[in-house]
């Protein structure tokens, strides 16, 4: 019975999980297709311009995202400062800044014709180019406008893993006479590594996917290549087989991660924190530290859009309008749901069974965050047109009914999409919340008589809340301001905020976008705050529950000092 | 059990994507690469007159092309409207078109602006000019498209980047007049002659010209409109320029158009012929000069006042297929000439 009901399980993760890399096979397997005469020409002017600027950026924003994102969570979570519980959440804000908004939002305020230096010309009576101003449009740009949207990630996780660090390591290593800075260094961090290394490989693939950003400043990246390969010589298959080396890459990427955690897993359940009171400078550089990413990321281009949005909101807002903001809401809490079900099952499937090759297909599943939004859609909408033509071919022939495109074009192949973009952030963040659980709890709460199922809900969702909203709140955000696949997929006569915004915005009038594009901005707003406060609340819960068990369990022995 | 869920959803999804494609007796499903804003208007007036409902996603052309494509003989989509003549050459190379004989839309469009086996029709023109700095260029020093490689212009020319299809355009009808060799010696030069490395779009060239970075920006004319008709800034940005008609001695000022073909698997023809033949009407093509302050296909249409201030030109009057068929080896010459 027991086998049965297990191969039973097996049996639907794999298919699941088949299922969700079917739009990275797709791709990967136009690398078949004969290659055109676009490669020659390609590696003969602009793939070596389009691979050093995909590293440049991604090293760039690699570095500014681990720059912002570490050090705000580690002082969030082991310092207390005047803000601090503001800062917490707030440092999210930026997330649900789309970040083409923000690139044209900074352009508007920093390009030549902008106020800053139409102020400059005529404070100092000088014109253009008789006055040194860094160019927004640049790489150096472009890696700012990236850093400041996607060091959320970094710090979300980062936190995450800070809050649950072993409060004894750090209290060893203090009393043995180590300073602070060092014990970061060789304690926190370490540990912290595998949650921080997830949150920057998320990133890195959304940096890598990033076109609407590149684009608009003039930079040639390995993304907008693929779309020049597409939409300027018109090859699908060259663009397609460019993709397929993007995933390579980024496939190679992970297993190199993977390989280089293996060695350091760490379970611990002496989770605590660790709270040092700041006052004077030090408060004030905290305070610094997360109000500086909070204003450049998000409070200044937010009254910069609210000053458009203002100026145009009489014109824009109607029940059409509402109807958008309904539309955008219920897709992405639809598509939240959706992948934290699917990323839930598959971990706990990882975690209790044995299935190497699950592994390796999820991997291939993940890569969807990486690929260009367009060149996803492509990989969903071939399988499903194909379905959907095969059903149509087969009833008629059987049954002299034709049922058309039943999954094309429906709201299905939307939530579909959306499940297999946002695998990555759903799968990554679901495994660290479930990695950081002692096998050993497993076994004790088997032992004393708990089913699978009381395991689950009552062992590991409370413990694993946090994470599990974490996911959702990620997934939530990033529908809410996904586009490409939207755009394409999407059924007749339905559009969504970021539709909207994208429309306006790529008329070059981002006045009239700005409705729309600040609307995503507060659509996002609430979720991060409501769930950022019911992750606090879990961390405090876990905390607390786990300090309880310390003080009743056999451990009892060992000192609990050093509470602030 | 949970066999039993899984399908029962199934069946519900199927049922639920059946009912939705079931298609009503009057309508007509349309897939645009023209913004919702700058189309929906001619539509709902279309379902005024007619009573015929209009379905609508819009995208961009290729990637509504694919999905043409890959959705075969049962898509839903009837017309196919796009913003420039390459990919509505691409479309009819995918063969996702098909042939419309209607004397009333062939009287109305001129041969060079429709496919030469009327899969497809122009419906407005785009012209895509030379803007200099009225404080600092003497109009008598321009002349041409070909002119603006010469040295005079070194570090005085924006144009954003080669991605972009008008660019892609106006290279491939020089393409098509000079020949290759001319043409890459010509943007290799041209290149040279550019005040920063290409980025922003095309009002971004104007609001550079302006702010003088440099003296002349290429960019097309209905976002002069647009921004001297904006509530910001850019009204004033965009009076420091002037419009300068190319090529009026020889071929005649570049443009490209924005179209439309009726697919191959049309489930609605008629309806989508139909609205074709709204798209053309005086009204609709009144429309698009005062609205978007584009150019009619239709010769008896009166332009709008602003059209009228920019002054009559002559355009060039290469088939636009042309456009299409050079795109590719445009995009090469411009890879190779660095144009970013």
């Amino acid at each position: 019975m027991f086998s049965q009901q297990h191969k039973a399980w097996s049996i639907s993760v794999y298919v699941l999980a088949l299922i969700l890399a079917i739009p990275s096979l797709t791709i990967a397997a136009y690398v078949f297709y004969p290659a055109s005469d676009i490669w020659g020409h390609l590696f003969d002017t602009v793939l070596a311009d389009y691979v050093s600027n995909s590293l440049i950026l991604m090293v760039g924003v690699g570095t500014g995202t681990l720059l912002i994102g570490v050090p705000s969570a580690w002082l969030i979570a082991n310092t207390s400062f005047p803000g601090r519980s503001f800062f917490q959440w707030a440092l999210l804000l930026p997330m649900a800044m789309p970040a083409y908004i923000i690139a044209y939002t900074y352009t508007g305020m920093l390009d030549y014709g902008g106020a800053v230096q139409q102020g400059i010309r005529s404070v100092f009576d000088v014109s253009y180019g008789e006055y040194w101003f860094p160019s927004i449009h640049s790489l150096g740009g472009a890696i700012c406008m990236l850093s400041l949207v996607l060091y959320p990630y970094v710090y979300l996780l980062a936190r995450a893993a800070f809050l649950n660090e072993p409060r004894s390591f750090v209290e060893v290593s203090r009393t043995l006479g180590q300073p602070p800075w060092k014990v970061f260094f060789t304690i926190t961090l370490p540990i912290a590594r595998p949650a921080i290394f997830t949150g920057l490989s998320l990133v890195l693939m959304e940096t890598l996917a990033d076109f609407g950003t590149v684009q608009y400043f003039g930079i040639d990246t390995f993304t907008t290549g693929i779309y020049r390969t597409w939409f300027g010589f018109g090859d699908s298959a060259a663009a397609a087989q460019l993709s397929a080396c993007l995933m390579a890459f980024i496939f190679l990427l992970m297993s190199l991660e993977r390989y280089g955690r293996k060695q350091s897993r760490f379970h611990h359940n002496d989770a605590g924190v660790y709270s040092v009171h700041l006052g004077g400078w030090k408060a004030a550089a905290a305070v610094m530290a997360c109000g500086v990413p909070l204003c450049f990321g998000f409070i200044l281009p937010t009254l910069q859009l609210a000053k458009w949005a203002i100026s145009v909101s009489g014109e824009v807002v109607d029940l059409e309008f509402l109807q958008l903001c309904i539309n955008s809401f219920v897709l992405a809490l639809s598509a939240a749901l959706i992948a934290l079900f699917v990323a839930t099952f598959i971990a706990y499937a990882k975690r209790f069974m044995q299935l190497p090759s699950l592994h390796f297909i999820t991997r291939l599943a993940i890569l969807g965050y990486a690929m260009p939004g367009t060149v996803l859609a492509v990989g969903i909408m071939i399988p499903l047109a194909w379905f959907d033509n095969s059903l149509d071919a087969w009833m008629s022939e059987h049954w002299g009914v034709s049922t058309g495109l039943l999954l094309s074009g429906s709201l299905f192949a939307l939530l579909f999409a959306y499940t297999v973009r946002f695998l990555a952030a759903s799968l990554q963040t679901v495994e660290s919340g479930l990695e950081k659980i002692k096998p050993t709890i497993d076994d004790a709460a088997r032992t004393l008589g708990a089913s699978r199922i009381q395991l689950l809900t009552r062992v590991h969702f409370p413990l694993m809340k946090g994470s599990l909203l974490t996911a959702a709140l990620m997934v939530f955000v990033d529908v809410l301001k996904e586009l490409p696949a939207t755009l394409i997929l999407r059924p007749f006569n339905f559009n969504t905020l970021a539709v909207r915004a994208y429309e306006l915005a790529s008329d070059e009038s981002l006045i009239d976008a700005s409705v729309s594009a600040i609307t995503i901005v507060l659509v996002g707003l609430i979720p991060i705050y409501l769930l950022s406060k019911s992750i606090q609340r879990s961390n405090d819960f876990q905390v607390d529950n786990i300090q309880v068990n310390h003080k009743q369990g056999p451990e009892q022995a060992r000192p609990i000092t050093g509470d602030t | 059990m949970n066999k039993y869920l899984i399908s029962v959803g199934l069946v519900a999804c199927l049922v639920l994507s059946a009912i939705s494609s079931v298609s009503m007796a009057d309508e007509v499903n349309v897939y645009s690469a023209r913004k919702e804003k700058l189309i929906k208007p001619l539509l709902d007036s279309f379902t005024k007159e007619t009573g015929i409902t209009v379905n609508l996603v819009t995208g961009k052309a290729d990637m509504l092309l694919k999905r043409l494509e890959t959705e075969g003989k049962n898509s839903p989509a009837d017309l196919f409207i796009t913003t420039d003549a390459g990919r509505l050459y691409r479309a009819k190379q995918a063969g996702v078109l098909q042939t419309i004989d209607s004397k009333a839309i062939n009287n109305i469009v001129p041969a060079n602006l429709r496919d030469s086996e009327n899969q497809w029709f122009s419906l407005s023109l785009r012209a895509r000019p030379i803007f200099y700095v009225t404080e600092s260029v003497n109009p008598q020093e321009l002349s041409s498209y070909e002119d603006l490689a010469d040295e005079k212009w070194n570090k005085k020319i924006c144009i954003r980047s080669s991605n972009n299809i008008y660019n892609q355009s106006l290279v491939a009808s020089m393409l098509a007049t000079n020949g290759p060799e001319a043409t890459l010696e010509w943007a290799k030069k041209f290149v040279n002659n550019l005040a920063i490395p290409p980025r922003g779009g095309d009002r971004d060239q104007i609001k550079a010209a302006a702010a003088g970075v440099c003296d002349l920006a290429i960019a097309n004319t209905y976002y002069l409109g647009k921004m001297l008709t904006a509530k910001d800034g850019q009204k004033e940005a965009a009076a420091k320029v002037k419009i300068f008609w190319p090529n009026q001695s020889d071929r005649g000022t570049h443009i490209n158009v924005s179209g439309a073909g009726v697919t191959a698997h049309a489930k609605n023809k008629d309806n989508a012929v139909k609205l074709l033949e709204h798209l053309l009407t005086k009204d609709s093509q009144k429309w698009y000069s005062q609205v978007n302050h584009e150019y009619p296909v239709r010769a008896d249409v009166e332009w709008s006042p602003m059209l009228k201030g920019w002054g009559e030109f002559k355009s060039d009057e290469i088939n636009m297929s042309m456009l299409g068929e050079f795109n590719h080896e445009a995009v090469k010459i411009m890879d190779l000439a660095g144009w970013k």
